[in-house]
């Protein structure tokens, strides 16, 4: 008799192996998934745009010989001394405490380097990266942990975390393992416990307190440093004009792809608008206040390439800033770590327990053995070589669509590749002239 | 986002100088507020009359001849005070439901009626505001100011508050509410429809929906605090007096000051600096789902 | 001979400068403030020793970030008085609006008033005393120092407190989650009665309670999952 034929083994689309492992864990564990990075599911992006180099209708400049400048100053509003930097790319905010010592030194190196700013975080100022950044931002977070006068006066300027584009609307709790007796004397802390880190800042709510506090906070520091507010990417159009209204000199605008140190996965992952999505809005709510290019729009948020830097100077922001693509300059995730990464369960470009603290390539961690792999001279030389290949990419870009200065670049030169990102970044789709929500064809 | 303030005259002598005391403590308060402000006014009563103010952006236009008409279209006398972009006119109580239903018809915007509540609210700096209507020359029993920086909904006339669904109520807020899209849909099956996508109308449309179901202003204020989500603090104007409720969280700030002569409200001490006799008085902060309330 | 400012006719920016810059060169001079106004950010940043009375009430963050300066306001103090203070005494005669001494590092914030909500949130190695009541959510994941209360406390006292203390008086309305009544041992009693004198505070240190930190939160464990 033959045999009746096997239909193959059916895996569920909605209960998948990935899925199924996740509850798993919950179950065994009865905590929610905590991790470092940001959104790695797939969300349209800076790739489903293209630019419209120019030919016959437009002159492209001669690369190398015609000048396309890159420089930006930021904090043109208010502030006695604006940041001017080099390039149009600087370091996002990320602690000391998450990352190491060595880290956050290559970090100012790189950055120095090539001519930009980098940016403190969540655990205070070092010295090793106020002494190695030429320009540094001081980061005014919910936390306060390692907040004086003294370094708020030291910095170039001072960034207000309202939120971020891995979690806006989050505080966090980064587990013990990381709290070490340095990073635990820098926050008020005792060694080795869970930081529990507040959503709102203590002792202010809203847009019209956040004016009286950047009052103060000018008082302090004789109006000299830019005030940046740094916004998760959720309601974009009203966070960027409220951030306006409230008095800021740059808004900082981070878009769901924008990683963590340690973070609720649902939270990384459900939580905001994908970058692409933000810049218009944002944008949009500058052209409205008559304040675009006055009040300076800084963009991150899964920025890898200069042709992303480009896109998003060219949908209307002044910068960008990287956090996770720095990182990975500087040797994250590389994969001649890979038998360790296996052994940690997991896999190169897959590791993001940042905050366990067992980083094989000793950036995101505070054990001192795994730390002495990072040598910060060698890593910010990466740093300043991957800052000027982006640099050189988007001038290539500006270039090759006319422009004399990469702030040049308009939203007309590019077009889209799908619907979504026709619609999302308002450009149209490519042999068009039409995106979704434009009226007539 | 936004300023408030109160004031609530103890003193009759001191009616004459409600406007000029409340227009000083709206202007302190442009800094949380500089995109619209609005000012309610409980002034003068005439018996069997009520007083309706309609706004128009073409005032010249809207409000020509617009006493003759109404009171051809209501077939009840009119009386009509024009300033600026808003106008009041004193109407019968018997003919108010069907003197507004005409006044929208005319397209003029309500911004609230009732026997002694008259509102004035624009778009702009709350010192032009002020000026545009001519505050400080009003008098009054109290008065509720609000300088609005926009969250949400747009930056417009009807976006500004204080914002009155009922006779002689109002309602300014500071804060944001979280659950007014659930709320406006739900009011809306019981009939009860708001004018504009404000968070802060939907408060207000709540308070009243609920003293028209037969509870006390109290008791309204009182619901706000287990039925509204978000952050917010309320002060709320009647014929008779004001009351004050904050959230439990009460992030948002709230300060008061009591004398013989008055009660005052405001978002920020500030505000009551040029208060004759704040010196002396009793100044405290409002406890948070707490309601407060004053009456004459 | 102390100096006077008056905020009637000087500039917010002009009296921060002046102050400032007395505090800087060390010159152990006396300021009056006179016509406050409710002002925010008044003697704000103040890094040295220099000695400020304001005369009359203030708005927001009032000797934010001080450091060695002695403020005094006769009159109350708006949100956020001596946030993030790191030295120095800052003393407030009437009553402060919440947030007071928020994420102080160091020094002494006297308020012989009442404090409102948030007092002493986050704070970092700040004493305070408050010679009257105090509001809800108090001591709020409060760090490090010591908040001292003659009267009562509010809802919430202390919640996800790490390791600061808090010494209550009068009755504690409710504890806030991870918050529990300890010991007052010696050398508690010791602290109080030296910050109770510092404040000048007409009560004896027994007749104080404290509260402490549980430390249930200090390393996630399921069971406690309904205090997050």
């Amino acid at each position: 008799m033959e045999k009746t034929p096997d239909t193959e083994p059916r895996q569920s689309w909605t209960f998948s192996n990935d899925t199924n492992s996740e509850i798993r864990r919950a179950a065994a564990t009865g905590i929610y998934d905590i991790r470092g990075g940001g959104a790695k599911r797939r969300v349209p992006h800076f790739d489903d745009l293209l630019f419209l180099g120019a030919s016959m209708s437009r002159y492209p400049l001669e690369g190398y010989r015609e000048k396309c400048d890159t420089s930006v100053t930021l904090g043109t509003r208010f502030a006695k001394k604006p940041i001017e930097l080099k390039i149009p790319i600087t370091i996002a905010g990320m602690s000391f405490g998450s990352l190491s010592g060595p880290a956050k030194e290559a970090l100012g190196r790189g950055a120095s380097m090539a001519g930009t700013s980098t940016t403190t975080g969540d655990g205070g100022m070092t010295e090793e990266e106020r002494g190695h950044s030429e320009k540094l931002i001081y980061q005014y977070l919910p936390s306060r942990y390692g907040m004086n006068p003294d370094d708020l006066r030291r910095a170039d300027a001072i960034e207000v975390v309202v939120g971020q584009g891995a979690k806006p609307g989050g505080g966090g709790m980064l587990l013990g393992q990381k709290i070490t007796e340095r990073v635990a004397g820098m926050r008020c802390l005792p060694e080795g416990i869970d930081q529990r880190s507040a959503c709102r800042h203590p002792d202010w709510t809203g847009p019209d307190d956040l004016e009286i506090k950047i009052l103060e906070l000018r008082e302090i520091t004789n109006w000299e440093k830019p005030i940046y507010i740094k916004v998760g990417g959720a309601r974009p159009y009203y966070d960027t004009a409220l951030a306006v209204k409230a008095g800021a000199d740059v808004i900082v605008l981070d878009g769901m792809q924008g990683g963590t140190a340690a973070t609720q996965d649902v939270f990384i992952e459900h939580v905001g608008q994908p970058t692409l999505a933000c810049i218009r809005p944002a944008v949009q709510a500058l052209q409205d206040l008559g304040m675009h290019r006055e009040v300076q729009l800084v963009v991150s948020g899964g920025i890898r390439t200069g042709a992303d830097v480009a896109k998003a100077l060219a949908l209307g922001a002044d910068a960008v800033s990287i956090g996770t693509a720095a990182l990975v300059a500087l040797g994250d995730n590389d994969p001649k770590w890979e038998a360790e990464y296996q052994k940690l369960g997991t896999t190169t470009g897959a590791y993001d327990d940042w905050h366990e603290g067992r980083d094989p390539a000793g950036i995101t961690t505070q054990d001192p053995e795994l730390m002495k792999r990072l040598d910060p001279e060698a890593a910010g030389r990466r740093l300043r070589n991957y800052l000027n290949v982006l640099t050189l990419e988007c001038q290539t870009l500006a270039r090759a669509c006319g422009h004399n200065h990469v702030h040049n670049l308009e939203p007309e030169d590019l077009c889209a590749l799908t619907m979504e990102a026709a619609a999302m970044a308002q450009v149209p789709l490519a042999g068009t002239n039409w995106y979704p929500g434009k009226t007539g064809f | 986002m936004c300023g408030i303030v109160g004031l609530f005259l103890k003193k009759d002598e001191l009616r004459p100088q409600l406007g000029d005391m409340l227009t000083d403590m709206l202007i302190t308060m442009t800094d949380r507020g500089p995109d619209s402000a609005g000012i309610a006014i409980y002034g003068e009563e005439t018996e069997g009359m009520v007083k309706i103010t309609v706004q128009s952006d073409t005032p010249e236009e809207a409000f020509a001849e617009l006493d003759g008409a109404l009171t051809s279209a209501i077939h009840s006398p009119v009386s009509m005070k024009v300033i600026d972009t808003h106008a009041v006119l004193t109407v019968a109580d018997s003919v108010e439901a069907k003197a507004i239903e005409v006044l929208e018809e005319k397209g003029l915007r309500i911004m609230g009626s009732g026997q002694t509540m008259e509102i004035y609210k624009e778009v702009g700096l709350p010192k032009n505001v002020a000026s545009r209507f001519g505050l400080r020359d009003m008098g009054g029993s109290h008065g509720i100011g609000h300088t609005r920086m926009a969250t949400e909904s747009a930056v417009t006339t009807m976006g500004a508050h204080p914002f009155s669904t009922a006779d002689d109520q109002c309602l300014v807020h500071n804060g944001s509410l979280s659950n007014h899209n659930q709320m406006r849909r739900k009011l809306a099956k019981k009939g009860v429809f708001t004018r504009s996508e404000n968070d802060t109308e939907v408060g207000a449309a709540y308070i009243s929906s609920r003293i028209a179901d037969g509870a006390t202003l109290g008791e309204a204020l009182e619901g706000t605090i287990e039925d509204l989500d978000g952050f917010f603090t309320f002060v709320t104007g009647t014929k008779d007096g004001f009351g004050v409720v904050r959230d439990p969280i009460a992030c948002k700030p709230a300060v008061m000051a009591e004398t013989d002569d008055y009660v005052a409200f405001a978002s920020e001490y500030r505000a009551f600096a040029d208060l004759p006799g704040i010196d002396g008085a009793r100044v405290w902060e409002p406890e948070p789902a707490t309601v407060y309330f004053w009456e004459r | 001979m102390s100096i006077s400012l008056d905020m009637a006719q000087t500039e917010l920016r002009e009296v921060n400068t002046t102050l400032q810059a007395a505090a800087k060169a060390q010159a152990n001079e006396d300021y009056v403030i006179e016509n406050p106004r409710g002002s925010h950010a008044v003697a704000c940043g103040l890094d040295g020793p220099v000695s400020v009375t304001v005369k009359g009430s203030t708005g927001y963050y009032c000797a934010g970030m001080n450091k060695d300066a002695e403020v005094t306001v006769e009159g109350s103090a708006g949100p956020g008085v001596a946030e993030n203070m790191m030295s120095g005494v800052v003393t407030i005669e009437g009553d402060a609006s919440q947030y007071a001494g928020a994420t102080g590092h160091g020094g002494l914030l006297n308020i012989k008033g009442n404090a409102s909500s948030r007092c002493g949130i986050s704070m970092k190695g700040i004493d305070i005393v408050v010679h009257g009541n105090i509001g809800h959510m108090s001591a709020f994941m409060a760090q490090k120092g010591n908040l001292v209360v003659l009267g009562d406390a509010g809802d919430a006292l202390g919640d996800s407190l790490y390791e600061a203390c808090l010494f209550v008086r009068g009755d504690v309305k409710s504890l806030g989650a991870d918050c529990i009544e300890k010991e007052l041992r010696p050398e508690h009693i010791e602290v109080l009665a030296d910050l109770l004198a510092k404040a000048g505070a007409d009560a004896k240190p027994e007749e104080f309670k404290r509260y402490g930190s549980a430390r249930t939160l200090y390393n996630f464990n399921i069971d406690n999952a309904d205090a997050y």
